[in-house]
């Protein structure tokens, strides 16, 4: 249980998708105009990676890794499916985001209304896919904390595309250089962020 | 050769290296950018695998682009784009192990570039192979001397080293010259790519945001 929290606060602050690894970075330039599309990006990336990232821990689990196939027959043993991860990975997450989108759309059409446009393009954010393969590399030891990191990862990205879209709000009362504008000034904005964020690498939790 | 290089091929190879580049001004496969830029060679590495990739994904979404349902486009496309990043990434671990695991995850995360779909769906689906493949070709191009400028301020700022030699001379260091943590650190890849940014429209007034 510990364990299940403290990868939940890392995920969010010390590891975090946009400011430590640069995940997602395109839609969170594009998208962080102002706060209400930006909440509604954030949510739908905290959901889609809370469903994907534990669906792909199975898949790694119980299918592509070396060994993995014993279940089924010992004489599996010995296959490494490995190399097939980058398609199963992109092929599951095309797949959900489809398949959420169309129950949220039945389900909760006020919701489907506030993500609009984000859920199909979710697809193809990195955040989404980077969750997968970072998860891949670290190796949890159950479902739980898997699925922790997702949410913490998730949760992370949320924060970090408020903050960016509250900023930008106020700055279009600024003055910036003709050449900074808009795309420039984004870019050192969201460094000052890191930076800030880079102070939290000390935690030990 | 005048037909195969003709006035558009060329408009379609050269714009992307300047006036419409995939991350100064279209601002697609931002992440990966930043991400491995605090060395030179992984860069390089980066900046090439990105080329071919986008090249031959271009030419296969190409010649595809009549058979694919609209509806399940973006799956077809990202399974051309998985298996040729699988390929890329099995010749890199056979090729240049010491690269591929400096570059992680983010050789898998050439799937999800945006400069991928963004092209994908931009040309090649709507363009014969042979002008998509150019077109591969400049946006990857574009992408990559981002890069490798990028990379090498870092690691000539940041280690005192280009492709892992020494370059800036011992006696500097005696003499009290320092070498600067912050660029090895994510937050001065954003402001490089900035710097860069703002030189780029300096020069190009036209496209300068209001």
């Amino acid at each position: 249980m510990e364990n299940i929290v403290s990868i939940f606060v890392k995920s969010i602050f010390v590891d975090n998708m946009v400011f430590a690894f640069f995940l997602g970075m395109c839609s969170y330039l594009a998208v962080s105009k102002n706060v209400k599309t930006s909440m509604g990006l954030g949510l739908a990336v905290v959901f889609v990676l809370g469903i994907t990232l534990p669906i792909n821990y199975l898949l790694e689990n119980y299918v592509l890794k070396e060994g993995a196939l014993a279940w089924i027959s010992p004489s599996l043993a010995t296959l490494d499916l490995s190399y097939l991860s980058f398609i199963l990975f992109i092929a599951v997450i095309a797949a959900i985001v489809q398949l959420v989108e169309m129950v949220v759309e039945k389900v909760s059409p006020s919701l489907y209304a506030s993500l609009g446009i984000f859920l199909p393009l979710i697809a193809v954010n990195c955040a989404i896919m980077g969750g997968s393969l970072f998860m891949q590399q670290r190796q949890f030891v159950n479902i739980g904390e898997a699925t922790s990191y997702a949410l913490g990862s998730g949760v992370g990205f949320w924060l970090a595309i408020i903050g960016l879209a509250a900023i930008r709000e106020k700055m279009a009362y600024s003055d910036v250089f003709p050449a900074l504008r808009g795309l420039g000034i984004t870019f050192i904005t969201v460094a000052l962020m890191a930076m800030a964020f880079m102070s939290f690498s000390g935690l030990k939790i | 050769m005048s037909k195969l290089f003709s006035d558009k091929t060329k408009e379609v190879f050269l714009g992307p290296l300047s006036k419409n580049n995939p991350i100064a001004v279209q601002v697609l496969g931002i992440c990966s950018a930043l991400a491995v830029t605090a060395k030179l060679e992984p860069a390089i590495v980066m900046g090439l695998s990105v080329t071919i990739i986008l090249a031959f994904s271009n030419v296969i979404i190409s010649l595809l682009r009549n058979t694919i349902p609209n509806r399940i486009r973006i799956i077809v496309q990202l399974v051309v784009v998985a298996a040729l990043v699988t390929v890329v990434s099995e010749i890199l671990k056979a090729f240049a192990y010491d690269v591929s695991v400096q570059l992680s995850v983010y050789i898998g995360l050439i799937i999800t570039n945006c400069i991928l779909m963004g092209r994908l769906e931009a040309f090649a689906m709507s363009n014969r192979p042979w002008e998509s493949f150019i077109d591969g070709l400049g946006n990857g191009l574009g992408y990559a001397w981002i890069l490798v400028v990028v990379a090498f301020f870092r690691e000539l700022l940041g280690a005192g080293t280009l492709f892992g030699l020494q370059i800036i001379p011992q006696s500097f260091y005696e003499a009290g010259y320092v070498n600067n943590g912050l660029m090895v650190m994510p937050p001065m890849a954003l402001i490089l790519v900035a710097v860069i940014i703002w030189v780029h429209r300096s020069i190009n007034k036209e496209l300068q945001e209001k």
